[in-house]
């Protein structure tokens, strides 16, 4: 990041004289600080998971209320970063859900997120406003068009559809793995199929626990949650069981990994009972 | 300005119209002082493991049956149904409002596993309703229905209870609860006879029939009944189930309702 202090970075109004908005900027830094979160968009639905810090080791685990929420029963999102900035925009995004059922029509995921990104662009052009700092995942399901999508919201307002989607501390990381994934369904290699929604569980636990130094971070909960056809298209948590299999599962392949790689990384996992 | 010989003081702005401006303000506030389409009964039964609603699909227009696949049983979440009679309109609203307000607490839970969420439980949305409609019938704007609310009640700790809960709250907002209930010109024609031959452990095809028997005889007896129906239950571990409108078979040959009466030379009738 530039040089901070020179006088441009004290509004979201003003530009540098580089052509840039600092307090975008900052506010995108304050994701980029917080938990790790992923959506990745599979064959027969979409997955989350939100590596949840326990910002205190005397923190009763599973208190700290969800970084994933439902915004109606079709559609969820996951939020990065600033706990109030994350909540003030699942209530926008709620009441948008809501407000469109009353015209007797469930909002499309594209038109969802488009009104939470124009709402969140709205806090980048006055000076009297401070950008959000969350970004958004936006899982949802358009039953007119019987497809599900994957998008993200940034502090800038920025809203994309993606097949994998990574915010938070790994993100850089995490996209790099979730590259190696079969999401594009118009790049699926000769005799290869779709990744499903059961395995698009594991393999985003594993990401969360391989990018998870243990000596380092603090400690976490695994949130995980999907949208898929066999919850009926509803957005549900991940059952607890199908999570600590997962987790049990990513665990073993980032040892078999560490000892074929044979760099003394031993993974002592200490994470929080599920 | 009049012109008459009493024009000027006191008396005559007593006498003066009301200005243009109140006699908008006093067309402006009409409320609501009759429904227009309207169901007719709904009938209500606790049994052994559940409650039971009935409720024909007729919504008539003043004596006219205008809409004959009208849904008048709807669930408001996994353990709470209504059933209303009344304005048709009316009781969409107040299913828009219950359930705006289920999809709400589901939006705003703290967990993700509906096991680790607490429903509002059948007590609770009838409590509510009483509230809303109560508070109406203040603003003399009531919503005209009679609305049976069935489910559970809930323990303290907020987890549901296996006792049925079966409950019914009025337009002016009078709520009461009772093993067996009848709204409309069931409480004149059903409920006698429902009262004969409920036990508190019926098992749920006696329920059934029961009400089906109190259905068909409603259709006889009711000018705004009609013979399409539907049953809905709760259940403590299948939830709710409302069926899809059918038909009861009807029989119309009993001597009361064919033989002439009083040598007129009529058709029957009664």
């Amino acid at each position: 990041m530039a040089s901070s202090g020179s006088g441009y970075d004290l509004s979201s109004s003003t530009f540098s004289p580089d052509g840039r908005i600092f307090q975008i900027e900052y506010a995108a830094k304050a994701v980029e600080n917080a938990g790790t979160a992923l959506g990745l968009r599979c064959a027969d639905g979409v997955v989350l998971a939100v590596e949840k810090p326990l910002v205190n080791r005397m923190l009763v685990a599973r208190t700290t209320g969800g970084y994933t929420r439902s915004t109606s029963t079709r559609a969820s999102r996951s939020r990065v970063s600033s706990a109030t900035a994350g909540r003030s925009l699942t209530g926008r995004g709620r009441r948008r859900a809501i407000t469109r059922r009353h015209h007797g029509t469930k909002i499309p995921p594209a038109t969802l997120s488009s009104r939470i990104s124009a709402y969140v662009h709205y806090f980048t052009l006055h000076g009297a406003l401070r950008p959000f700092g969350a970004s958004t995942l936006v899982a949802a399901y358009d039953t007119g068009t019987k497809r599900h999508s994957l998008h993200m919201i940034e502090p800038s307002g920025v809203c994309y559809e993606y097949y994998g989607a990574a915010a938070g501390r790994g993100r850089q990381p995490a996209r790099t793995e979730m590259e190696k994934l079969v999401v594009n369904p118009s790049r699926v290699p000769e005799g290869g199929e779709m990744i499903s929604v059961s395995e698009g569980v594991r393999q985003l636990a594993k990401i969360i626990h391989s990018l998870h130094d243990d000596a380092k971070d603090k400690p976490f909960e695994l949130e995980m949650s999907w949208l898929c056809e066999g919850s009926g298209w509803k957005h549900e948590g991940v059952p607890r069981e199908i999570i600590a299999g997962a987790v049990e599962w990513a665990k073993k392949e980032i040892e078999n990994e560490g000892e074929n790689d044979e760099e003394g990384d031993d993974d002592e996992d200490d994470e929080m009972e599920e | 300005m009049s012109l008459s010989l009493q024009s000027g003081g006191a008396a005559s702005r007593a006498l003066a119209p009301p200005s243009t401006a109140r006699a908008i303000a006093d067309q402006g506030n009409q409320m609501t002082t009759r429904p227009i389409t309207t169901g007719t009964s709904v009938l209500g039964m606790k049994y052994r493991g559940g409650v039971m609603l009935a409720a024909d699909t007729l919504v008539s227009y003043g004596s006219l049956a205008k809409y004959k696949n009208a849904r008048r049983l709807l669930s408001i979440n996994s353990r709470t149904l209504i059933g209303a009679g009344g304005e048709y309109s009316d009781l969409q609203s107040i299913a828009d409002l219950l359930r705006g307000n289920a999809l709400n607490d589901r939006c705003t839970a703290d967990s993700l596993y509906e096991e680790d969420n607490n429903e509002e439980c059948a007590g609770e949305v009838w409590s509510y309703l009483r509230a809303v409609m109560y508070q109406r019938r203040n603003r003399m704007n009531p919503l005209w229905n009679d609305v049976v609310v069935a489910g559970f009640r809930q323990n303290p700790d907020g987890t549901t209870t296996d006792s049925p809960f079966l409950g019914v709250v009025d337009k002016i907002g009078t709520a009461y609860e009772d093993d067996v209930l009848a709204t409309g010109f069931g409480a004149y024609i059903a409920l006698p006879l429902m009262r004969e031959k409920y036990r508190p452990d019926m098992e749920e095809g006696e329920a059934r029939a029961l009400l089906e028997d109190c259905l068909r005889i409603l259709f006889y007896r009711d000018c705004r009944a009609l013979n399409r129906v539907q049953i809905a239950k709760v259940t403590m571990d299948g939830g709710v189930l409302v069926s899809e409108p059918y038909e009861l078979d009807t029989y119309w040959d009993f001597k009361g309702f064919v033989t002439n009466k009083g040598e007129m030379g009529t058709d029957g009738g009664w």
